[in-house]
């Protein structure tokens, strides 16, 4: 079942195209990947989907939903969850408070609820608090609760940023670049972890660098060079295919 | 929650709140309790703005527009129209609110200080209308002859009841910063602060947060300048110039932007500062003020309530290396 179609989707950042006529179509339960040199539109593609941004030209629908129609904070509503590349924890809140965050979307307590704990807003706390500590003991960090997350080591990091998108209970996971910086024995872990969160129902599309890491957990793999899709299929395939294998070339000599 | 429970978890609270209130037992001297009364609404304003500042990372640099609101809503609707005092307070909070919302609209949908800029401009510009607006403000002659508060027979003009009401009003707007802090909306705003797109793909709706408390803060400058004038009796527009609005955002700074605590103690520091200070010399007080802000900024960039982690600090920084416990090295 198609759970999120790519159609045409073209991205211009004021002269240079970041993303050109891009189409491809995520079913559900899948992990998908979504390769390509630095600077070949992956984040770019990312923003889109969740949100944040537009595209210049094109459609992403998720189920029957236009996201280029959605407000920026929106795209997590429909269970559309990500992570960042470039660590986007809330340095000087505790871990436990940063995965409350994600419980936001979630919860009801407005302002006067929350200016004067009400009943409902401290049993509603209560929820947050058991649900957030669950998605902690997901990803393993259940031990740094009251850590500030400015304090935890960059595998961490995006460990506690995949505990805080879970907590939203994402139908589709964006994970960008999820490896970098890890060793083998971490990204071992991570890749047990995204089969766990996949085989939980969750579909996944992530961005990486690490071939082994995706040839590994992948279904499917989208190669993006330069904004355009130049390859998709199975990972095998993918290994085999010229333009693929000239891309990453290229990008190594220059 | 029981009460033992209750009382464990907002220990400190309670404290302070016992000392504020018993306060006027033990203190006769009028001017003395007149500087506690100033305290009171200095630190509702200051509630309000360390929300804003330090929970959402806004900045206000036209606070005192909305004491003003709320000053001179108070002092016009009751003593031209005879308006009942805790309705014009009302009504006076409800502009407020308003006029926030107008300004925070378009500002806080932008990236960058626009609000700060914003709120400048908008400070200039009630300043002068309190002096211009002759027919409504009587200009710089100011308004005199505002009654007291009363509620049935109590009549809060006498100094002790105007404390316990005052203090009670600033304490109850300190526990609700305190809850907002610890709850879905001030994780929310922090989260906004420190990482919006984060927030935003967490489905965190940051314009609408951001908007929403500065609304509040300026509900809470209102109510402040509404006491204000209920207590004083005589209000004109000198005390609303740019300089207020730096005072405040120097009270909050000085007390600390990282912890609603910081408003309590910059609020008592910025009070309690000039009467020493008057001792020696009017002038110093600014000076004083200015320096402080400058020593605060760079070396105690927690503020006032940083002040705590200092003994740990130079215990650390004095002792020999050898001599520290495992954990710490
Ligand atoms: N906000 C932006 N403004 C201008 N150019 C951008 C912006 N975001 C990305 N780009 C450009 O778009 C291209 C694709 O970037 P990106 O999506 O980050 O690539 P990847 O994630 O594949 O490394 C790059 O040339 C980058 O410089
Ligand atoms: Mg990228």
């Amino acid at each position: 079942m198609p759970i999120m179609r790519v159609e045409d989707v073209s991205k211009n950042f004021g002269g240079l195209d970041a993303l050109k006529r891009v189409s491809f179509t995520l079913y559900e339960g899948q992990v998908k990947a979504l390769i390509g040199p630095n600077g070949a539109g992956k984040t770019t593609l990312f923003n889109l989907i969740s949100g944040v941004d537009r595209p210049t030209a094109g459609h992403i629908y998720f189920r029957d939903h236009d996201l280029g129609t959605l407000r920026r904070h929106e795209a997590a509503g429909l269970g559309i969850g990500r992570t960042f590349q470039h660590s986007k924890v809330f340095d000087d809140m505790t871990v436990l408070d940063n995965v409350k965050v994600g419980r936001y979307q979630r919860g009801r307590a407005g302002i006067f609820s929350s200016f004067f704990s009400l009943r409902r807003h401290r049993n509603e706390e209560r929820q947050v608090r058991e649900t957030a500590f669950e998605a902690l003991k997901r990803v393993g960090l259940e031990a740094q609760a009251g850590e500030l997350a400015g304090n935890l080591p960059m595998g961490d990091r995006h460990l506690l940023e995949i505990a805080r998108s879970l907590a939203t209970e994402p139908t589709v996971l964006l994970l960008d670049e999820p490896a970098a910086g890890l060793n083998n024995d971490e990204t071992d872990r991570l890749a047990d972890l995204v089969r766990q969160i996949r085989d939980n129902g969750v579909t996944i599309l992530l961005v990486e660098h690490d071939m082994g890491f995706v040839m590994d957990i992948s279904d499917e793999v989208v190669v993006l060079d330069y904004g355009k899709k130049i390859a998709e299929g199975p990972p095998l395939m993918i290994q085999n295919d010229e333009e693929v294998i000239r891309a990453y070339l290229g990008d190594d000599l220059a | 929650m029981g009460i033992v429970a209750y009382a464990r978890k907002h220990a400190a609270f309670l404290a302070f709140s016992a000392v504020a209130m018993c306060a006027p037992l033990f203190i006769g001297n009028k001017y003395y309790l007149s500087i506690l009364a100033f305290t009171a609404t200095r630190l509702m304003v200051a509630l309000g703005l360390n929300l804003l500042m330090g929970q959402a990372g806004q900045v206000s640099l036209g606070h005192a527009a909305f004491v003003a609101i709320g000053a001179y809503g108070s002092a016009v609707m009751t003593t031209r129209w005879s308006v009942n005092p805790w309705l014009a307070m009302l009504v006076a909070a409800l502009l407020a609110a308003g006029v926030a919302a107008i300004l925070g609209v378009p500002t806080l949908k932008l990236r960058g200080h626009y609000l700060a800029m914003a709120t400048l401009g908008f400070g200039e510009i009630v300043f002068i209308l309190l002096v211009q607006l002759k027919g409504l403000t009587l200009g710089t002659d100011g308004i005199s002859g505002i009654p007291s508060l009363t509620i049935g027979s109590l009549d809060f003009g006498r100094p002790r009841a105007y404390h316990w009401l005052a203090w009670g009003v600033a304490l109850l707007m300190l526990r609700m910063s305190l809850n907002l802090v610890d709850s879905r909306v001030g994780r929310s705003l922090r989260a906004l602060d420190r990482a919006e797109i984060a927030a935003l793909s967490l489905g965190v709706n940051t314009s609408f947060r951001k908007v929403q408390v500065f609304v509040v803060s300026a509900v809470f400058a209102s109510v402040a300048g509404s006491f204000y004038v209920h207590y004083i009796h005589y209000i004109s527009p000198d005390s609303f110039s740019v300089t207020f609005s730096v005072v405040l955002v120097t009270t909050v700074v000085l007390g600390g932007l990282g912890n609603v605590w910081g408003a309590v103690w910059g609020s008592i520091f910025m009070l309690f500062l000039p009467e020493y200070l008057k001792r020696f010399n009017q002038d110093y007080t600014n000076l004083v003020f200015g320096l402080m802000l400058i020593v605060v900024m760079i070396f105690l960039p927690g503020g006032l309530v940083g002040l705590r982690h200092v003994p740990a600090r130079l215990r650390r920084r004095f002792t020999p290396p050898d001599a520290l416990p495992a954990e710490d090295t």
